[in-house]
């Protein structure tokens, strides 16, 4: 009754069976225990994160307490400089101006990539692309493309000008960069432009994964295209748009190089954000205690929204 | 009735869309036409009229070749990507390591730690710039690719750590049983069997990263000091405006090549790249 | 070739479920041994166990001679086929046969030789160079067995192998697996929730439930001597009725009482149940012990009852009907014929009655 095949494969397994548990070296049995590998597997991340975030950050509030400077290492001087940035009045102003750029351009991210994925949402030629192209000023360094906005910003030579005078919207040129006002709005515009595509794919891919069937329920419902949106898709997509937001509050808050390129925290100092103005301290000025001290101001406001992220995600995961 | 629908998709489609492509595309555009202009008419101010305002009819490539010849563009060009691809492969092998041990090994201490990493992801690098400068130094690290090198991964193995995590979440359990069962170590079922299987999920991770890092800007700006070493973006600002001068012509130029490369892979990999942005958020 | 030997294993959780409780096992060098029992019962973390994918907490698992508890899966010589197959989607149906062999440095050609052997034995040569997500389930299904069987192993562990099949193609690969096994020869543990296969496949069967071993025994014993009243309901389908009756003793003979339903213990039973004289016990009876009365029947083995629904399956028919203050079913020749709401008497088979414990639910 025994198939020959078979028997012959059990003859086989006689000759072949190399040491069964000499084959593999005593290094990696070791790594058998759960433990010691996942030590292995942690270490080199863990040491980079480390080296680079956990002892900067003592180092950080260490520098933010003492008068070191280039070349001079300072005394202990407790909360002075805290004290100091409190009455700085351009510090007071850059506060204000991260909080007003943070406030306006999340909003207006947030409005227009959320109308750019409903519409990106639809079925219409060339989709593919057209996508693949809104999310350019994501993709291109940041530094390079606020050049370009800079440039069409120029106060000489601005192309936005021409334009407006021209078809005689204007008289007199905008002065878009050269005021204060005017170019905290400029930045708030060109991040904006630079972030609105992260929301409008995020919230898409949101888009996406509710269902069809829901909307044309509600239609059947006799609902129209703002009830739908506000009843049905702003709800489902609410987990998606407090994630996405959260991550945008705490780019654009800690944001450097737009302001660095567009106005260098002018003109006299009106347009800083926190991170330029540490930076001028800190680094031009080479008052590293002041700079640490400066950025140090972000760290309430940050720490405060990613507690917000963590208890959300944690309430996500409970449903 | 199907006229009237024609006539509303004007308003509710086809006339916002294109407004939202002028107003993404149209910095890009102008970058490239003014990055062939001649000086004469680039520098018209704003109330000179012009015959061809929105291009040129004298396209030349005088700026690029001021840029390749008076500048260190090529390196820069080549420093970016040297670093942008180190740092990404670092980030990618912690990232795969330690998203595979945070999602699959069972060990005191995991759910801290993802935590952990997570907060670190959203930790901005312009909140530690000044001690890390000096940590730099110290480590002998100043004005070397290494310092970009070793920086870029703080912010992007939490990223990789992460999108990985959730990757290899989705992957059955029993496939590295089985090959564990089949005669490999815990390590040889992740590297031969796991690894390979999340190949779209590390494509994505290593594409974000890598625009990442070509992003990067204010590290590279206080680490590297020689001309020769800067990154395109650090390079462009600081040896391309002389005083109080700027010379837009190259600067564009300059914008445009340091775009390239980082928009091909973008192209190439559109997908995955969208993958890891949608990923990157995710609780 | 081997056996498995179980000794005292206990799984502890870290959330502190108890999932195996002491289970002693001896499984026969050659013999299918299959565990069931409903979700949650520690059938699979045995397997596992054994596999070495869990830790033990105490106890011992011995293949041959050799006891296992501390190697890692690699050096038990196992194979095992996984419920959703665990096919290596990135290797073709060759290369899942024969990543096995490569991580034990088997030479090449031996490689193939067994490849092709194990792909004749499950007719599956035509798919060798295809992915295995260009395969229908019941395929991936023999290549998830045919990377088992490359391996020559001393045991075969299978983690319900077939429940991802739909219900035609399930019978016809538990009577390949069968004919399989008969022709390898090789010790196999298999793990199901499903009764009817274990009855089927099984040399003997483990029956557990909450992390305890009920019942080890072959399929028939397990049917007609069930040590407990969850083996008895848990073999056989439909499931075994049960009456909750009290025993009582009048005119020298014992009784088993319930509302509207009198019937006189067999004499067979009297002995063993007689100490249970007063108290409550349940009352067994297989759907096939029952049938019609007819006059040869003693009146003593019979009940009377109105029919509730009647089954009719072609080759048999169910009559359910509710008697003792139970629902009850019969399995009767397809010749009879009832209707719904008809009054009918029920006999018994006096021979082919259980009894069980109240509180513990033994076998009396």
């Amino acid at each position: 009754m025994k198939d020959p095949v078979v028997a012959g494969a059990g003859v086989a397994a006689s000759i072949a069976a190399p040491a069964e548990r000499g084959r593999v070296s005593r290094l990696t049995r070791w790594l058998e225990s759960e433990k010691l590998l996942a030590t292995v597997l942690l270490v080199p991340g863990m040491a980079i994160l480390l080296i680079f975030i956990a002892y900067p950050f003592v180092m950080a509030l260490w520098y933010s307490l003492t008068s070191i400077r280039v070349g001079d290492p300072g005394e202990f001087v407790g909360i002075a400089n805290f004290a100091k940035a409190w009455n700085d009045t351009v510090f007071q102003l850059a506060f204000k101006n991260t909080v007003f750029y943070t406030f306006w351009a999340t909003v207006f991210k947030l409005a227009l990539g959320m109308w750019l994925a409903l519409l990106l949402n639809r079925s219409f030629r060339f989709k593919r692309i057209i996508r693949a192209s809104m999310l350019l000023p994501f993709i291109i360094p940041t530094v390079l493309s606020a050049f370009a906005w800079r440039w069409m910003f120029d106060p000489t030579f601005s192309v936005m000008n021409w334009l407006l005078y021209h078809s005689g919207v204007i008289t007199d040129r905008l002065p878009f960069l050269s005021d204060g006002d005017w170019a905290l709005w400029c930045a708030v515009l060109v991040n904006t432009w630079r972030g609105m595509p992260f929301f409008a794919i995020t919230l898409l891919a949101g888009l996406q994964t509710i269902s069809p069937d829901l909307h044309e329920a509600a239609a059947l419902d006799g609902a129209n295209a703002w009830h739908r949106f506000w009843h049905v898709t702003w709800p489902l997509l609410l987990p998606v748009t407090l994630v996405v937001v959260v991550f945008s509050v705490i780019q654009t808050f800690s944001d450097f190089q737009l302001i660095y390129v567009l106005t260098g925290g002018g003109p006299a100092n009106s347009t800083h954000l926190i991170a330029t103005y540490a930076y001028q301290v800190g680094v031009a000025s080479g008052l590293l205690g002041e700079g640490a001290a400066l950025s140090l101001f972000m760290f309430p406001v940050l720490f405060g929204v990613v507690w917000f992220q963590l208890r959300f995600m944690k309430r996500m995961e409970g449903h | 009735m199907v006229i009237e629908r024609k006539w509303k998709k004007w308003f509710v489609f086809y006339i916002p869309m294109a407004v939202f492509i002028v107003f993404t595309l149209f910095p890009f555009y102008w970058m490239a036409v003014t990055a062939v202009r001649p000086d004469g008419e680039l520098y018209r101010t704003w109330r000179q009229a012009s015959a061809t305002p929105f291009w040129t009819l004298q396209p030349t490539l005088e700026h690029f070749e001021g840029l390749l010849r008076t500048t260190a563009f090529p390196h820069w060009l080549w420093n970016t990507m040297l670093i942008a691809m180190v740092s990404t492969l670092i980030s990618l092998i912690c990232g795969m390591f330690a998203g595979y041990a945070l999602a699959r090994l069972k060990f005191r201490g995991s759910e801290f730690l993802g935590t952990a990493i997570f907060v670190t992801y959203l930790v901005p690098q312009t909140l530690l710039f000044i001690p890390l400068a000096d940590i730099i130094r110290d480590l002998h690290l100043g004005n070397t690719p290494w310092a970009l090198m070793l920086t870029y991964p703080t912010f992007l193995i939490p990223f990789c750590t992460w999108l990985l995590m959730g990757y290899f979440k989705t992957i059955p359990k029993e496939l590295e049983e089985c090959a564990r069962i089949d005669g490999a170590t815990r390590f040889g079922a992740m590297v031969r069997i796991i690894f390979p299987v999340s190949i779209p999920g590390i494509l994505s991770a290593g594409i974000f990263a890598f625009t990442l890092s070509w992003n990067e800007f204010i590290y590279a700006l206080i680490f590297m000091s020689s001309a020769e070493l800067k990154t395109v973006p650090v390079g462009v600002v600081s040896e391309l405006i002389r005083g109080d001068i700027f010379f837009w012509g190259q600067l564009m130029a300059g914008a445009l090549l340091g775009s390239i490369p980082v928009a091909l892979v973008y192209s190439f990999f559109v997908e995955y790249y969208v993958t890891g942005l949608t990923g990157s958020v995710k609780g | 070739m081997a056996n498995v030997t179980i000794r005292n294993l206990n799984k502890n959780y870290e959330n502190g479920f108890h999932a195996v409780k002491d289970v002693n096992l001896e499984i026969r060098d050659k013999e299918f041994m299959v565990l069931v029992g409903p979700s949650g019962c520690g059938k699979t973390t045995t397997l596992r166990m054994v596999a070495g994918l869990e830790e033990i907490t105490s106890g011992d698992i011995m293949i041959g001679k050799d006891v296992v508890n501390d190697l890692p899966p690699m050096d038990r010589n196992i194979a095992m086929v996984f419920q959703n197959y665990a096919l290596y989607p990135h290797k073709s149906v060759y290369q899942n046969m024969a990543f096995g062999l490569q991580m034990r440095k088997y030479p090449k050609d031996e490689i193939d030789k067994r490849v092709r052997e194990a792909a004749d034995i499950l007719g599956i040569q035509p798919l060798l160079e295809r992915k295995p997500r260009q395969l229908s389930g019941g395929q991936r299904q023999r290549v998830a067995v045919g990377r088992a069987i490359v391996r020559h192993p001393e045991v075969f562990l299978f983690d319900e192998p077939l429940s991802n099949l739909d219900a035609q193609l399930r019978v016809q690969m538990r009577v390949e697996l069968k004919r399989l096994h008969e022709r390898l020869e090789t010790t196999a543990i298999y793990v199901t929730h499903d009764q009817v296969e274990a009855m089927t496949l099984g040399d003997r069967v483990v029956v557990m439930k909450d992390g305890w071993v009920q019942q080890v025994g072959e399929p028939l014993e397990l049917y007609e001597k069930p040590a407990n009243r969850f083996v008895a309901g848990f073999i056989g389908s439909p499931a075994m009725n049960f009456v909750e009756v009290t025993i009582s003793d009048s005119g020298g003979a014992l009784w088993a009482d319930a509302a509207g339903l009198r019937l006189k213990v067999p004499p067979q039973m009297v002995e063993r149940v007689r100490a249970h004289t007063g108290k409550r016990a349940t009352l067994g009876m297989r759907p096939e012990a029952l049938h019609l009365a007819s006059g040869s029947d003693h009146a003593d083995f019979c009940f009377d009852t109105a029919v509730d629904v009647v089954e009719p399956l072609g080759n048999e028919i169910l009559i359910n009907f509710r008697a003792g203050g139970a629902a009850m079913v019969t399995r009767v020749d397809p010749s009879v014929r009832v209707k719904a709401h008809q009054n009918v008497r029920v006999a018994l088979d006096p021979g082919r009655v259980h009894f069980f414990d109240e509180t513990s639910g033994a076998a009396i």
